[in-house]
């Protein structure tokens, strides 16, 4: 009897891990297009949970489903179940394998944290101590400027006098930024990179990554931040070295303009004509003046 | 001690022989049970509200555009059917629950302290009614989000004095005055009022759960209601305790907040993991399994809750330590948890299974509390947290932990102690359609939400990009027929508790101080205390749970 037990158990635990591994390898198309060298190491991470997931999932679920379907009581059973208290080798084997597997998750999300190292070199110290140095690792070795208000995204190439709506970065680099807010906390997100920092007001905050596949993405405001927060998006355009030197060339050329800014056309229409419905909100700030600001008007 | 307690407030406080009529229920009463009911009935009335909002917000979200409400008043939405559903729906049903059950499941007459317990529940309508003024103040209500997070709950673009944020603020400093007092209150009750007999590891996990809850109040609700008193501070008197301008510290606020509303997080589950230990046993007729470790691993929860909050704030302005540190802490405290879960499969396991409406209720609740609990697990790992945190992810995780484990546990403990507070049978095929609507309405509502976050939709928007419009659609769906599962409830419980067939004392054959008495008790509850002589949940044997079962209720069956 116990020998059958055991046999039924393995073969279960053996379907369900095959079903986990198979989930797991799923789970990479849950994911937007890894853009980033971080998006590759968070995605393997991903996998990895989602693997182990499934496994406790399916099996906490397939037990209870057995014993719903399989031991019911009848109609006119008014019996009890057998009088079992506990186990205790049960329940210290179910308390030692979750222990272990936690540490497991944990360290192996410790080394993914440290390799991504997103906020510079993890070291030991507050990060408005970290400030002092910043790592730079930009072309230009001064950060790109990311100035957030409500409720529009700045970019600022100080090497090369650029201000810009559009977010470009060279691929197979570090990404340096220096994020700053005017206003209120924001925060910058770009999925496909896989990466996300606050903007907090009065704290300069350098952030690192490393963009790896060319094209155009979605940066988003990922911090309420207000009545417009959710149209306070952008495009992050990642090109190859030498199209973003003449990207950097042909902006510097061009004479600041007034950007589009989806917050403040709204606001400015609505006022205009007094059709504003709601209740009274912050002025969005007027858009800026910029060397760049993509193409607003043909959002993909 | 705990005697002389009693018969104080017995005599102070209740005419004996007044008849019960429903109108006690808009009365001052200091009777536990009359308490209990008034905060479900009222918390109730609160879910519907914050139903409503959550009903225009999958309104909103069912096109990609800005296009069925202003998105100030979107914000506002947001941030009342947050507000509402927790300070105003879950702690009060939970208090509720905890205010009913506690005295008669401890043997005892009444709270410790029954005026007090008034005045606790009196507060929920007062500062419901605060929040819901706000409609009417100048700017609306606040639109800040639940969190309240400076510097944009500071903003005040209506310029008024008495704005929606400050009001808002009111409430919930108000909510945090009232259940401190109504935890008070039970931790006392809990720990001086137990019957003759009842030892610690005697009482039911309820108890256990909703002690170790309510702790968590006393050590966490000062920071967050401090929080809120120095945030109103700033943004009435012109203090600087959060705004970056004058020389604050915005992150300050988010430690204050989280140290609290992480834990209250805990607040929540516990008395609902509570009300699984109680229900699987009765209704698989087998003990809990491991009762000493699941009773201590509710403590074990406690002590971890007070030190993971940082995990709310991985991408906040927080260094790379900080974010390590309790990303390990966040994570142990899955130990303790699965212990309950497991605990509970070996319960049901090899049992003799009834699934009544409570029972499908537990089982449905259960089975979307592992769901949440893995993707729980996720969110604490800091890396995958720093792309899914703000999104979509997030808000799948938490209602699958709120609606999912807590609403749906909230009906089956409903359900099972109905007949108990009533006096009638429910309807069982109203019930049964009840479960069906809401757990497919829930999943197809938070289900949506989980590969919407992966894909990097945030939160707290009003519009999004048209790639996510096809699970925001499904998810719309499930929260309309999620909306539509509370009328067979509410139908059933009105409808069962005018007309519904008497209750015996215990249809369940149920093990448990409070299935000893009448349906529903008298005032009281007790003639004579019972003196506990076995563990609780004796399924599969026949020893006595009290000496003196046949004398409880004397006095009852003069009337």
């Amino acid at each position: 009897m116990k020998l059958r037990t055991g046999l039924i158990l393995t073969a279960a635990a053996i379907v369900l891990a095959v079903i986990s591994l198979w989930v797991g390898q799923q789970a990479y198309t849950w994911m937007p297009p890894q853009a980033s060298a971080e998006s590759i190491l968070v995605d393997n991470l991903f996998s990895f949970l989602v693997t182990i997931g499934t496994f406790i999932f399916l099996g906490v679920f397939v037990a209870i489903a057995y014993a719903v379907l399989f031991q019911r009581a009848g109609k006119y059973d008014f019996s009890d179940g057998p009088h079992i208290e506990g186990n205790v080798t049960l329940e210290v084997v179910w308390t030692a394998i979750p222990f272990a597997l936690v540490i497991w998750i944990a360290a192996y999300s410790f080394q993914i944290y440290d390799q991504m190292s997103i906020l510079g070199p993890m070291e030991h110290v507050h990060m408005g101590m970290a400030e002092a140095a910043p790592m730079g690792s930009n072309e230009g070795d001064k950060p790109i400027e990311v100035l957030a208000r409500q409720w529009t995204w700045e970019f600022r190439y100080p090497e090369q006098n650029i201000n810009s709506t559009e977010l470009h970065l060279p691929s197979n680099q570090r990404a340096t930024l220096l994020l700053k807010s005017e206003d209120v906390i924001h925060g910058f997100f770009v999925p496909a990179f896989r990466v996300k920092q606050d903007v907090i007001p009065g704290e300069d905050i350098i952030f690192e990554f490393t963009p790896v596949r060319e094209g155009k993405y979605r940066l988003r405001d990922s911090q309420y931040s207000g009545t417009y927060f959710a149209a306070m998006q952008t495009d992050v355009v990642v090109e190859s070295p030498e199209a973003h030197r003449q990207w950097l060339a042909e902006a510097a050329a061009q004479p600041p303009m007034v950007a589009y800014n989806e917050a403040y056309a709204d606001y400015t229409k609505a006022s205009e004509k007094g059709s504003r419905a709601g209740w009274k909100t912050v002025p969005p700030a007027p858009p800026p003046l910029v060397n760049y600001s993509g193409s607003p008007l043909t959002q993909e | 001690m705990t005697n002389v307690l009693v018969d104080e407030t017995s005599n102070n406080l209740n005419q004996p022989g007044e008849p019960e009529s429903w109108r006690r229920f808009f009365t001052f009463s200091t009777d536990h049970k009359v308490i209990g009911i008034q905060y479900i009935v009222t918390a109730f009335f609160f879910f519907l509200v914050g139903g409503i909002f959550a009903m225009v917000i999958r309104g909103e979200l069912i096109t990609p555009e800005a296009d069925l409400v202003d998105r100030t008043v979107y914000n506002a939405m947001f941030t009342l059917h947050g507000t509402v559903m927790l300070f105003l729906w879950t702690f009060p049903v939970l208090s509720g629950l905890a205010n009913y059950l506690v005295p008669l499941m401890i043997g005892a007459r009444d709270m410790a302290f029954p005026r007090l317990n008034a005045v606790a529940f009196w507060m929920v309508p007062v500062f419901g009614i605060v929040l819901m003024g706000s409609f009417l103040a100048p700017g609306g209500p606040s639109q800040a989000g639940w969190w309240a997070y400076p510097p944009v709950s500071l903003q005040n673009p209506s310029g008024a004095l008495i704005n929606g944020q400050f009001l808002w603020l009111l409430a919930v400093a108000l909510s945090g005055v009232s259940s401190i007092m109504g935890a008070v209150n039970i931790v006392t009750t809990i720990v001086r009022m137990r019957a003759p007999g009842m030892t610690f590891f005697r009482m039911p996990i309820f108890v256990w759960a909703v002690m170790s809850a309510q702790i968590i109040q006393l050590f966490g609700l000062p920071a967050l209601t401090a929080g809120a008193v120095m945030l109103l501070f700033d943004l009435t008197l012109g203090t600087a305790f959060f705004d970056p301008i004058k020389g604050g510290d915005p992150i300050l606020f988010q430690h204050f907040f989280w140290f609290y509303s992480h834990p209250a997080v805990y607040v929540i589950i516990l008395p609902i993991f509570g009300i699984f230990s109680e229900l699987f046993p009765v209704y698989a007729r087998k003990p809990l399994f491991g009762y000493k470790v699941v009773a201590i691993s509710s403590l074990v929860i406690v002590a971890l809750s007070a030190v993971v909050w940082v995990h709310h704030m991985f991408a906040s302005g927080t260094p790379g330590w900080m974010r390590m540190l309790f990303m390990f802490s966040t994570m142990l405290i899955s130990v303790p948890t699965g212990i309950k879960v497991f605990a509970w499969v070996a319960t049901i396991w090899g049992g003799k299974i009834r699934l009544t409406s409570a029972m499908l209720f537990a089982l449905g609740g259960l089975v979307m509390f592992v769901f949440a609990g893995i993707t729980g697990i996720m969110l604490a790992s800091a890396p995958m947290d720093i792309h899914v945190n703000n999104t979509y992810f997030v808000v799948g995780h938490f209602h699958y932990v709120i609606f999912g484990a807590t609403v749906m546990g909230v009906y089956a403990a409903l359900y099972h102690w109905f007949p108990k507070m009533t006096g009638r049978m429910y309807n069982e095929g109203l019930g049964q359609l009840h479960f069906v609507l809401t757990f497919i309405g829930a999943n197809l509502n938070f289900f949506p939400m989980h590969p919407l976050g992966l894909e990097g939709m945030p939160r707290r928007v009003a519009s999004y990009d048209p790639e996510f419009a096809f699970w925001n659609v499904i998810a719309s769906i499930g929260a309309f027929l999620l909306g539509m599962s509370t009328l067979p409830f509410i139908l059933n419980m009105v409808g069962s508790w005018v007309q519904g067939e008497k209750a015996p004392d215990n249809p369940w054959r149920a093990i448990g101080i409070e299935w000893l008495v009448s349906s529903p008790p008298t005032h009281e509850n007790f003639e004579v205390l019972p003196i506990v002589v076995s563990d609780p949940y004796g399924y599969g044997k026949s020893d006595p749970l009290v000496s003196n079962a046949d004398a409880l209720e004397v006095a009852h069956e003069q009337h």
